[in-house]
């Protein structure tokens, strides 16, 4: 017998693939339909955006902190210290602080939702939503991938805020810029351009974080060992995908003009 | 149980693969108006699948589940909604929602069944009711992980009995539990199928429990009905399949 390994896992990546398409479709499905589940909705927003806003902040404010002293030494070699407010914003604002948040979702939430509606599938409880006549997808699918959507961004914003002020602490250090001085650098180099990108590839980052952590724990199988997988997995691929939307983001920022 | 009564279930000619694991095999069976049917079988003879066709949660390959006068496979899904909420399901985990308080688990089903009103106005009473109808009153406001295995089990088939249905589901209800608790559970099936009036259809392989609690036994052996008869007949059965249950 011939066992040819990489076209197997070829087909399961591709029905991964398909599975994974159909359920974001079947997510458009169902938020197009009457009778949203706000209630939960606003449950899950709480839990995701003011649950993980301490992680976020204190990530945000030590990663503005740190890209400004490391990025001194440069600049000061070629004498260009004064740059050195412009150079951290542009680079907080455009790609780290965003790509960083995301990245701190995918493992805090992405994880969350996979272990939580894992769990709750092989213990049944997703039947027995079914049995009581509520949708369990529209109960826990739609309010985790909606509250994601809006919540990352929401995330991201205060992370660059938050990062900016650190990379203010981290200025003075060893310089001395004031604080009326380091705002007008940072918001004279930053402009339209900069932020909408960014804030926009932020909701796509929400999206896919919360469709394949619900997706990972919604087809969870096979008990706890199953559950750990989801929530592995979830944190996994969705990682994977924030890189590929910014490379994508960033391609059609790109095209557009907008760099 | 009187021949000319309408049957409350009917399950014709049913099959259901998992790919080359025939679970069922042209099934088929009755249930008439408040019998306590136990359906009896090896663990991964097919017994919760058919519980779970029953309800559709899992959809049979071919065959017809009428439940109360309704084909399950013709109803859309705001008319099967409608019949779940006949339905009580007691389910073999208990599948009590983790992230929520008993009084919030037992309200769960009646925001869908009941309007924002009759909610205000009753749920206080039904979730009292039930609760109280299951023994377990003061554990309204504990959340589920504070409760023991047995008093889990309760809460589950008091969620269960919050509609006043019909038809009650058991999928291997004394699994799990110590023999005294699994006594105690089988003893309150008992209480509340009085109460209800409800029929009952009850997976097990508790022998005491099926004592207990049944009218009826059928023995699923390789997905096919192989017996249909009262306990005491099948335990008296010199058959050696069915010996093997009771020896």
């Amino acid at each position: 017998m011939k066992l040819n390994f990489p076209n197997i896992e070829k087909n399961q990546f591709l029905n991964e693939i398909g599975d994974i398409s159909r359920f974001t479709a079947r997510f458009f499905r169902e938020v197009s339909k009457p009778k949203q589940e706000y209630r939960e909705f606003i449950n899950q927003c709480y839990w995701i955006g003011y649950k993980t806003l301490t992680l976020v902040g204190i990530t945000a404010f030590i990663m503005g902190l740190v890209l400004t002293i490391q990025s001194r030494p440069t600049l000061v070699e070629f004498g260009a210290e004064s740059y050195l407010p412009s150079m951290v914003s542009v680079s907080l604002i455009r790609e780290i602080a965003p790509v960083i948040t995301a990245l701190i979702c995918a493992g805090k939430i992405g994880s969350g939702m996979g272990a939580e509606l894992g769990s709750m599938r092989v213990t049944e409880q997703i039947d027995a939503m079914e049995v009581s006549g509520t949708n369990p997808f529209k109960y826990l699918v739609v309010t985790r991938v909606m509250a994601a959507t809006l919540m990352v961004p929401v995330l991201s914003s205060l992370a660059n805020a938050i990062s900016l002020y650190g990379g203010y602490l981290g200025v003075n250090i060893r310089g001395q810029v004031s604080w009326h001085l380091y705002w007008f650098q940072v918001f004279g180099v930053l402009d339209f351009s900069d932020m909408l990108p960014s804030l926009v590839k932020t909701f796509f980052f929400g999206f896919a974080i919360g469709i394949i952590g619900t997706y990972k724990g919604y087809n969870s199988t096979k008990g706890t060992e199953g559950v750990g997988r989801s929530a592995t997995t979830a944190v996994i691929v969705a990682s994977l995908l924030v890189f590929i939307i910014d490379l994508i983001a960033v391609q059609i920022t790109d095209i557009l003009g907008l760099t | 149980m009187e021949k000319d009564l309408k049957p409350v279930i009917q399950v014709k000619n049913v099959n259901k693969s998992f790919g080359e694991n025939h679970v069922l095999r042209d099934f088929s069976m009755e249930v008439l108006p408040g019998e306590n049917l136990v359906i009896l079988g090896k663990s991964g003879s097919g017994k919760s699948v058919l519980i779970k066709c029953i309800i559709n949660l899992i959809q049979p390959d071919s065959g017809q589940i009428i439940v109360l006068d309704h084909d399950i496979n013709e109803l859309d899904q705001d008319e099967l909604d409608r019949l779940r909420a006949k339905v009580g399901f007691l389910f073999q985990s208990n599948a009590l929602y983790d992230s929520m308080t008993v009084r919030e688990n037992l309200e769960f089903p009646l925001r869908i069944h009941w309007t924002k009103e009759e909610r205000a106005k009753n749920a206080e009473n039904a979730v009292k009711e039930a609760l109280e109808d299951v023994g377990l009153a003061h554990t309204v406001n504990m959340m589920p992980s504070e409760l023991s295995g047995g008093m889990r089990k309760r809460i589950a088939l008091a969620r269960a009995l919050i509609l006043n249905p019909s038809v009650i589901l058991y999928d291997e209800p004394t699994t799990g539990l110590d023999p005294i608790t699994a006594r105690e559970i089988s003893e309150l099936m008992m209480e509340v199928q009085k109460k209800y009036n409800a029929t009952s259809v009850i997976i097990s392989h508790d022998l005491n429990c099926i004592r207990i609690t049944s009218n009826r036994v059928i023995m699923l052996i390789d997905g096919r009905c192989y017996a249909d008869d009262t306990f005491e007949n099948l335990r008296l059965s010199k058959d050696p399949k069915i010996r093997e249950f009771f020896d």
